[in-house]
Formats: structure tokens, C-alpha cells, sequence
């Protein structure tokens, strides 16, 4: 039965995902390798459990790395990449071209025929998007100079494919095979002059932008509206495949689309909450993306001739080191971002598995160089893990300089460092406040209408149901320094508190309490920061109110402040005493015993106000003492 | 003949516990109806200590003659005057080269203290005369270039009987309205011990307690 293989399947990745990775990341290698190594160990040369199926996989898999590049994209405000385009173009397009070059050069001198070595060239100079930007993103130097530089490199890259495909028919001079495999798909601008081709695949692009732009908002805040969170993952989902679908069928990298999209709504306010939506996805197909690398590596084809294998691994790895080197030096690295620039790109990637079939298919390549290739590739996709873990615990520190990287970073970062989950009327004037003394904040509110209220006044908020932790995650709860929970819902801040505590540990927490029995369970769940809405606006109407029977307005003040003194005080003891009361009591009747506490403890101690430095009745009662006696001297 | 300057007058009052003090309630009852004297109440105007600089540096600028009216707390003033002289007394406006927003006004204190006079002097318990005391104020207003007057001072409050601060409120008025009447002579007063002294007839009159 089809379904209790896919079963079976579904279960050995999964399986293979859970087991290796922890271990991975537990040994310090990080979750690539992990997977990687789990494939091999799964695969045909390992233990036999994953098949010849481990190539679908893999190409249904890639689509990870489509999603990966639409999460990027949704990191990446347009500002940003045009900042970018200098490397983008710059950078990436000397690596491409200079690798090709020395990779012709290098292999015609080996007496390769020149078509051989530049359709080899062509396909070896690029890198592994997936497993670069997943080992940055782990290692958390995405957003540094390194990071930004590896990331303009590997878009280029994508870019470059599109001409590569088209490039690699012409100087083939072996005959066609004909595929039997049903893996070319075809396009829609097959067949169509070239001229109307580039204008179609323009037309697509601007059309991805525009309805990115004006379409998808709108279409958001409907999903929005209906509250229904399956809904609005469908409908994520639903635009990263639509585009990739479109770019498959103009004949542009999907990965390209969904990455423009992303850009586009970069800006928008459902930016976080699409991150959080797809970012499970594509950390699965990654994953499975990976066990299938690792899985293909074929075995034979190494230990048939090691020497050669792993001498084309090296030399392939070392022509990359020395082009990446001079480009970093070109463009004015630091040693340590060139080294971790350098460590992160030099592999080949999966596009070479592409090419490589492409190009064999073609009649570019005989299929034993092919295959030797897809070998060689696999190999030093294995090693950049290894290599970026020996950069990172020998060569670095004995080389670089930690400080200038930590630096670059926060340049970049452009991370707030407090989050406000719920902007109504309370969260409002915290973030008016914050605002208006220069702080950063990033705001998630769970009302669409509000949000788009808000955001046409210019403030920075995003839609989202603050207790889920991968929105919290979006929003940049690993970096920020508190969270501050100002929602109205008392059962809501206390999931959205529980979710903190239990994903972010490092969040200082601040919230705001619905009444005192709300406060109680905050102070129960260990919040040190509980803030009762009403508490300060009741004050100051008793404060007010004093005024008006004519006390003094310091008075008055001072009064409050000893009373908010002692009520702290007795919150802070009857915290206590609810404990003792045992069973558990509903909220109202909690609350009509709290203030039948509290009325008793007035009594005792009233809160009133009592400034005896001001109070000269002692010091009255001392002069009179004074003047008796002398007067008693004086007879 | 004299020339006659009208000046107003500004009172700066500052009492944190009006509640406990029969003198001061008596000396600031009905200031505010009299022409000529702005009586402003700090701990009533900012009774959570954010004083509004602008706002208080137009009163000065309004008036001629600035009063800081207070009880003598630990030899100095209270702590929200002090608050009042660190913000409003900006550099570049009270004192400094181009600080020139008050030159040429009156500064002088009007003091009430629970202990007597004869202890406000070298050889009784506080060792100092309320004058030496003052020090830091006839200091600032030296920097922002304007005549200081000796305090009005007003001792021995603990027992005082209220005969005698009807008195006392009197002679403060009557000194008070000279200012803004253009009858008090600003030089011969700037020689004095106790402004209280500037009074023809009155030399001496309100005893100390002994």
C-alpha cells in the first residue's frame, strides 16, 4: 500500500531526524551535519533504508530550500538589499566568474577537453545555500558582515543557474540521452522566441512584486479576521508554492521568486507571523533535505578510487579558499569575516547535482564525470560543517580578533530590544512612551483592524498571538531584552507568561495584571514585574479627591505614595496567605477575601500619612521642658 | 527727591507640612489678595517635584522682587526649593556671560525657625547668625547679578503666642507692600542684620522668646 510506505518512509526520516540531530548539536557539529551524517548512515551504503527513492526525496526536499529563501527574503527589507547590491553583484559576480575561470583553466591543464572542464567549472563554482545560511542561521552570524557577504554571494549564485541551464546546451558534443524520468518539467516559454521569453519571465516577476505589494495585505487581513490559525498557514503556504510554481513554469529559480516575495513583505505587519508559519516547514524539508544529501553520497564510487575522489575534494575546496580569499581582501574584510566568509562557501552545492544531471542529459558531460562530480560535490558538502567548526575553534582564535566581528554585528542588527505583546489602550502608552524616548520596539497585537489603524500612524506593529513561541521567536525573543504583556485578556497573559518562561528564560518579563487575583497568579508563576492596570489611575482619583477636601496637594501625593507602599506591602503577604487558605477558591470569591484581608490590615496599620521630621510636636514639647527649668533656675 | 520704583514682588513659598505650622499659616493668609505680590506655593504647584522651568522663569521675569519664604530645615532650605534652584536657574539665563535674565532684581529670605534668635549667633547652640547661614543664597544671587537683603526672620515659632504672630504678620506685609508701594530704600535695607530692622518705629518689635 502506497500510504504504508510513505508511512514507513515518513517514519525513518523523522526517526533518523530526531536521533541524530540532538546528537549532532550536543557534539557541537550542528544540525547540517547531523542530518547529513544520519543520511549516510541510512543510506544505500549504510544500513539500506533509505533506496534509490532518496533522489526524489531529495528533489521534492529542495523545495526547503525555495521556503528558506522566502523566510530570508522576509528578513530582508528592500533598503537593506539594495544596501546589498554592491556584493550582490560585485562580490558574487567575480566569485562565479573567477571560479569558472580557474576551474577551466586548472582542469584543461589536466587534459580535460575545454567544454568538459567549463560545463564542470561552471557547476562547481556554486555553493549550497541550504547548508550555508542553515549552519549561519545556527551559529547566529547571519546578520554579520561575513554572514551578509556569504548570503550577496550565494543570491548571486542563484541568479546565475538561470544562464548556466541555458549556456550548457551549446557546447555540448556528446549526443543526447534521452530521460526516460519524467524530471525535466515543461515550461511555458518553451518553444517561444527569446525575446518574448525575457519578456514573460520580466512580466512574471513584476507581477510576483505588485501583488506581494497591493495584493497580499488586503488578503491577510480577510484570513486574519476569520481567527482561524490553520487557515492563515494555508494561505502562507499557499503563495510560497504558487510562486514557485510560476517561476518553475517561466523557467526562473523558484527560490528567486519566493525570495522577492519575501522582500516585498518584509515591511508588511504579517511579516512575523508568516515567519512563523513556515519556518516549521522548511526546517523539515531542510532536515529531510540533508538525510537525502547524505544518503546519495555514493560509497562505491569513493572507495572504487578514493586517492581521486578525495584529491578533486581538496582541490576543489582549495581553488575556492584562494578565490574567496582574494575577493574578501578585494573588498576590504576583516581577517575573521574573510575566514568565516571563506570556511562557509567553499563547496560545491545542490545546484551542481542539477547541473550535473542537466548536463549529462545534454550530452555536456559523459556520465562518468558526472557522477564522479555529484561524488566530489557530496563529499565537500559533508566537510563544511567540519570545515567551519576547525575555522571556528582553531584558526580564528589564534588568528582573529573577536571584538571588530562583534561589533559588525550590531551594526546590522537591527533587533528592538523590547517586544510589546497587546497594543490597546494600555500597551499604547507604554509604547508612546518608549517611542518617544528613542526605544525600539517591536509590537504584536492579535486585532487585524488595529493593526492596520496603527500602521497607517507609522508604528512598527505586527499581527499575532503572542503566546505562540515561534511568533515570539519572529519577533526577536531570543535577542530582546524584555517582553512587555499588555493584553486584556487575564487567561492570555498568563499562557503568553508560561510560553516565556518556558522558551525564552533569558526574557525579562513585565505584564500587566487584570485585577489582584490576576496579579496573584502572575506572582505565583514567578513574574517579578506585575503591574495592576488599575492601581495608579485609582490613586490619583483618591489623591485628587483628598485635594478637593482641602488637603494639600504634597500631602496628598505623599499620602498615596505610603499608601501604594503599604497595599504592596499586604499584596505581598496575602500572596502568602492564599496559599494557606488550601482548597482552591474561585476568582470572585478570592477576590471578596483579599479585600476583606486588607480592610483588617488598614486597621492595624492605615497607611496614613505620618512625616515625622516635618512634624515639630516633639521638638515643641522639648522647648517648653527647656523653658520650665529656666525658669525654675531663674527663681 | 527719591524716584520712586514700584517693584512686584514674587513669593516662593515652601512649607512640605502646612498642617504643622500655626506661623506659617498666618504669615501667607491673604498674600495672594494683596496688589502687586504673586504668592506661588511650590509643594502645592509640584507635589510630585517636576517643576515646569519655563513657566517659573517667566514669573521671575515678571517681578522685580523674589522671595524664598520658607522654614529653616537643617540651616538651609527645603529640599523643593533647592529642586527650583537647580532647574530654573539655568546657565545662560540666570547667571553666566550671557545670563543676564535677572540682574538687578531683589532676592531676600523670609525665615521662621523654632529656635530663638540669641541661638543663631556665635557663642549660642547653632554657632552661626541666620545671615552666615544664608552664605549659598546671598552667594547665588551675587552670581545672577542681584542685590541680596538680609531675611526676614521670624525665630522662636515652637511657643509662640499668636498675639505675636499677628505681629509678625504684620510687619511682613508692611515690608512687603513698601516694596511695591516704591517706599523701601534697597540700600540703607542691604546693610541690615534682619530686614525686620528696616521698619521706622519697629526696631525691636517683636521680642524673642527667653
Amino acid at each position: 500500500m502506497y500510504g504504508e510506505s510513505l508511512f514507513v518512509q515518513a517514519f525513518i526520516y523523522l526517526g533518523a531526524a530526531v536521533i541524530s540531530v540532538p546528537i549532532a548539536k550536543r557534539l557541537g557539529l550542528g544540525s547540517v551535519l547531523g542530518y547529513l551524517l544520519a543520511g549516510m548512515i541510512l543510506g544505500p551504503f549504510g544500513l539500506n533504508l533509505i533506496g534509490e527513492e532518496g533522489q526524489d526525496v531529495m528533489h521534492f526536499a529542495e523545495f526547503g530550500v525555495v521556503m528558506m529563501l522566502f523566510l530570508i527574503g522576509l528578513e530582508l527589507q528592500p533598503q537593506l538589499l539594495w544596501r546589498l547590491r554592491r556584493s550582490i553583484l560585485g562580490l558574487g559576480g567575480l566569485q562565479v566568474t573567477l571560479s569558472t575561470l580557474l576551474g577551466t583553466l586548472g582542469l584543461s591543464l589536466f587534459g580535460l577537453q575545454w567544454q568538459f572542464a567549463l560545463a564542470i567549472s561552471l557547476s562547481l563554482a556554486l555553493s549550497s545555500t541550504a547548508l550555508i545560511l542553515q549552519t549561519l542561521n545556527e551559529k547566529g552570524i547571519i546578520k554579520t558582515g561575513a554572514g551578509q557577504s556569504a548570503f550577496a554571494v550565494l543570491l548571486f549564485q542563484d541568479i546565475a543557474v538561470i544562464p548556466i541551464l541555458a549556456l550548457l546546451p551549446l557546447i555540448a558534443t556528446l549526443p543526447e540521452i534521452i530521460s526516460s524520468s519524467g524530471h525535466g518539467s515543461h515550461t511555458w516559454v518553451e518553444g517561444m522566441p527569446p525575446l518574448i521569453k525575457t519578456a514573460v519571465v520580466f512580466l512574471s516577476i513584476i507581477v510576483i512584486i505588485l501583488a506581494a505589494r497591493y495584493l497580499m495585505r488586503p488578503v491577510f487581513r480577510f484570513i486574519a479576521r476569520a481567527r482561524l490559525r490553520e487557515i492563515f498557514t494555508a494561505a502562507a503556504l499557499l503563495i510560497v508554492i504558487g510562486i514557485a510554481l510560476i517561476m518553475t513554469k517561466v523557467g526562473l529559480s523558484p527560490a528567486l521568486g519566493t525570495f522577492l516575495a519575501g522582500v516585498v513583505l518584509a515591511n508588511s505587519e504579517y511579516r512575523h507571523e508568516l515567519e512563523g508559519n513556515i519556518e516549521p516547514f522548511k526546517g523539515l524539508l531542510l532536515g529531510v533535505f540533508f538525510i537525502a544529501v547524505g544518503s546519495s553520497l555514493d560509497f562505491n564510487l569513493v572507495l572504487e578510487n578514493p586517492g581521486r575522489i578525495f584529491g578533486f575534494v581538496g582541490l576543489l575546496i582549495l581553488a575556492k579558499i584562494v578565490v574567496l580569499f582574494i575577493l574578501g581582501r578585494f573588498f576590504r574584510m576583516g581577517l575573521d569575516q574573510n575566514l568565516i566568509f571563506i570556511f562557509a562557501l567553499a563547496q560545491g552545492g545542490e545546484f551542481a547535482f542539477v547541473l550535473a544531471s542537466f548536463a549529462v542529459q545534454n550530452g555536456v558531460l559523459p556520465v562518468g564525470i558526472g557522477n564522479q562530480m555529484v561524488a566530489v560535490v557530496a563529499v565537500s558538502m559533508a566537510l563544511t560543517p567540519l570545515l567551519m567548526l576547525l575555522n571556528e575553534k582553531l584558526i580564528l582564535p589564534r588568528f582573529g580578533t573577536r571584538e571588530s566581528e562583534e561589533q559588525e554585528a550590531d551594526d546590522i542588527h537591527g533587533d528592538n530590544p523590547v517586544i510589546i505583546a497587546g497594543f490597546g489602550n494600555f500597551g499604547s502608552i507604554v509604547g508612546r512612551l518608549l517611542h518617544a524616548n528613542n526605544v525600539g520596539t517591536t509590537v504584536l497585537e492579535y486585532d487585524s483592524d488595529h493593526v492596520e489603524t496603527l500602521r497607517k500612524l507609522g508604528y512598527k506593529v505586527f499581527y499575532g498571538d503572542a503566546s505562540r513561541t515561534d511568533l515570539l521567536a519572529a519577533a526577536g525573543a531570543e535577542q530582546a531584552r524584555f517582553i512587555i504583556i499588555s493584553v486584556g485578556d487575564a487567561e492570555k497573559t498568563l499562557e503568553i507568561v508560561e510560553t516565556v518562561k518556558r522558551n525564552f528564560p533569558n526574557l525579562s518579563i513585565l505584564v500587566r495584571a487584570i485585577g489582584r487575583s490576576h496579579a496573584y497568579e502572575l506572582m505565583d508563576l514567578g513574574v517579578d514585574h506585575v503591574y495592576r492596570d488599575t492601581l495608579d489611575t485609582s490613586l490619583k482619583m483618591g489623591v485628587d479627591a483628598l485635594k478637593l477636601l482641602g488637603y494639600r496637594s504634597h500631602h496628598a501625593h505623599r499620602a498615596s505614595q505610603k499608601f501604594r507602599q503599604h497595599d504592596e506591602a499586604m499584596m505581598a503577604e496575602l500572596a502568602e496567605m492564599r496559599h494557606d487558605t488550601g482548597a482552591y477558591i474561585s476568582r470572585a470569591r478570592q477576590a471578596i477575601f483579599n479585600l476583606q484581608e486588607l480592610l483588617k490590615m488598614d486597621l492595624e496599620d492605615g497607611g496614613e500619612d505620618q512625616d515625622f521630621g516635618w512634624d515639630p510636636t516633639s521638638r515643641r514639647e522639648e522647648a517648653r521642658e527647656y523653658l520650665k527649668k529656666q525658669k525654675k533656675g531663674d527663681e | 527727591m527719591e524716584t520712586r520704583l514700584h517693584r512686584k514682588v514674587l513669593i516662593l513659598f515652601a512649607h512640605p507640612a502646612l498642617q504643622h505650622s500655626r506661623v506659617n499659616r498666618k504669615l501667607i493668609a491673604g498674600l495672594d489678595r494683596l496688589e502687586g505680590i504673586t504668592f506661588h506655593d511650590l509643594y502645592e504647584n509640584y507635589p510630585d517635584f517636576y517643576i515646569d522651568v519655563e513657566r517659573e522663569q517667566e514669573l521671575l521675569s515678571e517681578h522685580e522682587v523674589i522671595v524664598f519664604h520658607h522654614p529653616l530645615y537643617w540651616y538651609s532650605i527645603p529640599a523643593i526649593l533647592k529642586e527650583w534652584q537647580d532647574l530654573v536657574l539655568e546657565h545662560g539665563w540666570a547667571y553666566g556671560h550671557e545670563g543676564r535674565a535677572l540682574q538687578n532684581k531683589v532676592l531676600f529670605n523670609t525665615i521662621t525657625t523654632g529656635g530663638p534668635e540669641r541661638a543663631y549667633a556665635a557663642d549660642g547652640y547653632n554657632h552661626y547668625t541666620l545671615r552666615q547661614l544664608l552664605a549659598p543664597i546671598e552667594q547665588t544671587a551675587w552670581l545672577c547679578r542681584m542685590t541680596y537683603l538680609p531675611p526676614f526672620a521670624v525665630h522662636g515659632t515652637h511657643l509662640m503666642q499668636p498675639e505675636l504672630i499677628d505681629e509678625y504678620r504684620q510687619q511682613y506685609q508692611r515690608i512687603l507692600k513698601a516694596f511695591t508701594r516704591g517706599e523701601l530704600e534697597v540700600e540703607q535695607a542691604a546693610g541690615l542684620e534682619r530686614l525686620n530692622d528696616i521698619l521706622v518705629g519697629t526696631q525691636k518689635g517683636a521680642s524673642d522668646v527667653r
